[in-house]
């Protein structure tokens, strides 16, 4: 039988950590966008389209390396409520990489707005136009981009959690540290 | 099953813990705090695309489903035909097809849907270019020359000058002078008010788009321009509006049973040293005009149920070969409309009852 892996797989550890940061930057750029006005709701907006994009093919990729690669099992000695905190939390995270790009793409073509990437990059609408649709969509996008936010947060906290307090190699599994 | 088990560790002394707990909770609070800085949480003097529609409806009432701004209007349907002037300027298709189709809307300048036509002077006409690539033009344009100020902010006080006073209903007669008197930027717009007079008809109107842009070649060259569409119907000019509150959209119902509606696009070249920046500015002097082509109108529609009705006029929305200046209203506008499309795409099907109940 083969041991079990310490780290996670290195194409792993890159887009997790590649994904982590455009996550982030995309989290801030919304929450910017939403309540400016000026000049800089513009630009953050331009950034926000292809970024989350970038994010959707990513999260497909990622998917994928996930399910094709073995991963570090958690310790032993965890209380069986983080374990299930830690697997829930790790699916809602992808579920929301997954549906919060797919939710702005469906919300804008349910305006009836082209879906511009840039000046001359466009994707087919995702659904018809639909105003009341749109409400629904775009509104979906705002709260479950909170809750994204939150489980992140959560993610960060019992990483360190692991890192800091337990010591117990979860942390390491990913940066890939030896200790 | 056996663990890769990490060896024991020892145990933290509680100081060290305590430390560490500590670390932990910095970092979730940093990232939490800086999230809440960018959203606007830490300050709410922030002008936000919701505090511009929250005047907005302060000052004319909530009506569900209506625009918050230019809520009364009529929605009409054409097509613009391209001349080959703006091809050398601009590679958007719009300028290079022969036909593109449109639908555009016609409006009042207020919140309120009910208010009377003569109650302004002013008048808005907003059109979609719909390009055979997928890309669109959306513009609002307005009657007047230019803007009263040059910058949500001073925008946004302008909106408050005209809030109704809490104990009277009404806004306070001294707050617009007092406005004015502040914003000496708003002096073109005054003069112009002076003189206009509220039309009898939507089709006699100039239209101007009043922010600058950038029409962007083929080759990637780049000229400002201020655009405007010259209504060609120019039979009625200085008519003065007729008795009754509701009489624009009837007449433009006649106008286009007899036959179609025309404006000429004019593309304003900017001159070195106009401001591309300020909406409030005239551009004076000579200029040189392309004559882009013919906007066509052939029908139009209620609102409340027509092809306009769920179309944000975002200015924003642009094809390739037009680009955006560095006007602030022109983010502040596209920003805010999403908000207030938001609010009333909720919203829509109230706007079917609402008119009925209005009538008196």
């Amino acid at each position: 039988m083969n041991a079990q892996p310490r780290f996670f797989a290195p194409l792993a550890r890159l887009l997790h950590w590649l994904m982590a940061l455009m996550i982030i930057a995309m989290l801030f750029i919304g929450a910017g966008l939403a309540a400016s006005v000026s000049e800089r709701h513009e630009w953050l907006i331009h950034l926000h389209k292809p970024l989350g994009i970038a994010i959707l093919a990513l999260v497909i990729v990622r998917l994928a390396v996930r399910f094709s690669t073995r991963q570090p099992p958690l310790p032993g000695d965890l209380p069986r409520w983080q374990v299930l905190a830690a697997k829930a939390s790790h699916w809602l995270l992808y579920a929301l990489m997954l549906v919060l790009p797919l939710l702005g793409w469906a919300m804008i073509s349910a305006a009836g707005d082209p879906v511009m990437l840039s000046h001359s990059v466009q994707l087919p609408a995702l659904v018809s136009a639909n105003a009341p649709l749109f409400a629904v969509l775009r509104k979906a996008h705002g709260y479950l981009a909170y809750v994204l936010f939150f489980t992140v947060l959560l993610h960060l906290a019992a990483a360190l959690f692991h890192g800091l307090i337990r010591r117990d190699g979860v942390l390491q599994s990913m940066t890939g540290t030896q200790d | 099953m056996v663990d890769h088990s990490s060896p024991p560790r020892p145990p933290l002394s509680t100081a060290s813990l305590a430390i560490r707990l500590a670390c932990i909770g910095g970092v979730v609070a940093a990232v939490a705090g800086a999230f809440a800085y960018v959203n606007g949480t830490f300050d709410p003097q922030r002008l936000q695309p919701k505090t511009l529609v929250n005047a907005l409806e302060t000052n004319n009432g909530i009506h569900p489903g209506f625009r918050r701004n230019h809520a009364k209007g009529v929605c009409v349907a054409g097509y613009f035909e391209s001349s080959a002037e703006a091809r050398a300027y601009s590679s958007a298709q719009v300028f290079n097809a022969a036909r593109t189709p449109l639908i555009g809307r016609f409006a009042l300048p207020s919140g309120n849907p009910y208010a009377p036509d003569s109650s302004v002077p002013i008048r808005s006409f907003a059109v979609q270019f719909s390009q055979a690539n997928g890309q669109q033009w959306r513009t609002g344009m307005n009657s007047m020359p230019v803007f009263p100020v040059g910058t949500p902010e001073a925008f946004y006080q302008l909106l408050k000058a005209g809030a109704p006073d809490p104990a009277t209903g009404k806004p306070n007669p001294a707050n617009m002078p007092a406005f004015f008197a502040a914003h000496p930027e708003a002096a073109p717009f005054l003069a112009w008010v002076k003189t206009a007079k509220p039309s009898a008809s939507y089709a006699t109107e100039t239209y101007n788009g009043i922010n600058a842009f950038f029409l962007v070649g083929a080759d990637g060259k780049r000229q400002a321009v201020r655009w405007a569409v010259v209504a060609q119907s120019q039979d009625a000019v200085g008519d003065t509006a007729p008795a009754g509150s509701d009489f624009l959209e009837k007449d433009l119902v006649q106008r286009l049973a007899s036959g179609p509606l025309r404006w000429q696009l004019n593309l304003t070249l900017a001159n070195p040293g106009d401001p591309l920046d300020d909406a409030s500015k005239p551009w004076i002097g000579e200029h040189k005009i392309l004559n882009a082509g013919t906007l066509v109108l052939q029908s139009s529609q209620a609102q409340a149920d027509g092809d306009c009705r769920d179309i944000n006029f975002d200015p924003l929305i642009l094809p390739s070969g037009i680009e955006a200046s560095n006007d602030p209203l022109l983010a502040a506008r596209s920003a805010a409309y999403a908000s207030s499309y938001l609010r009333r795409a909720a919203e829509v099907s109230p706007l079917h009852r609402t008119p009925q109940e209005s009538k008196p």
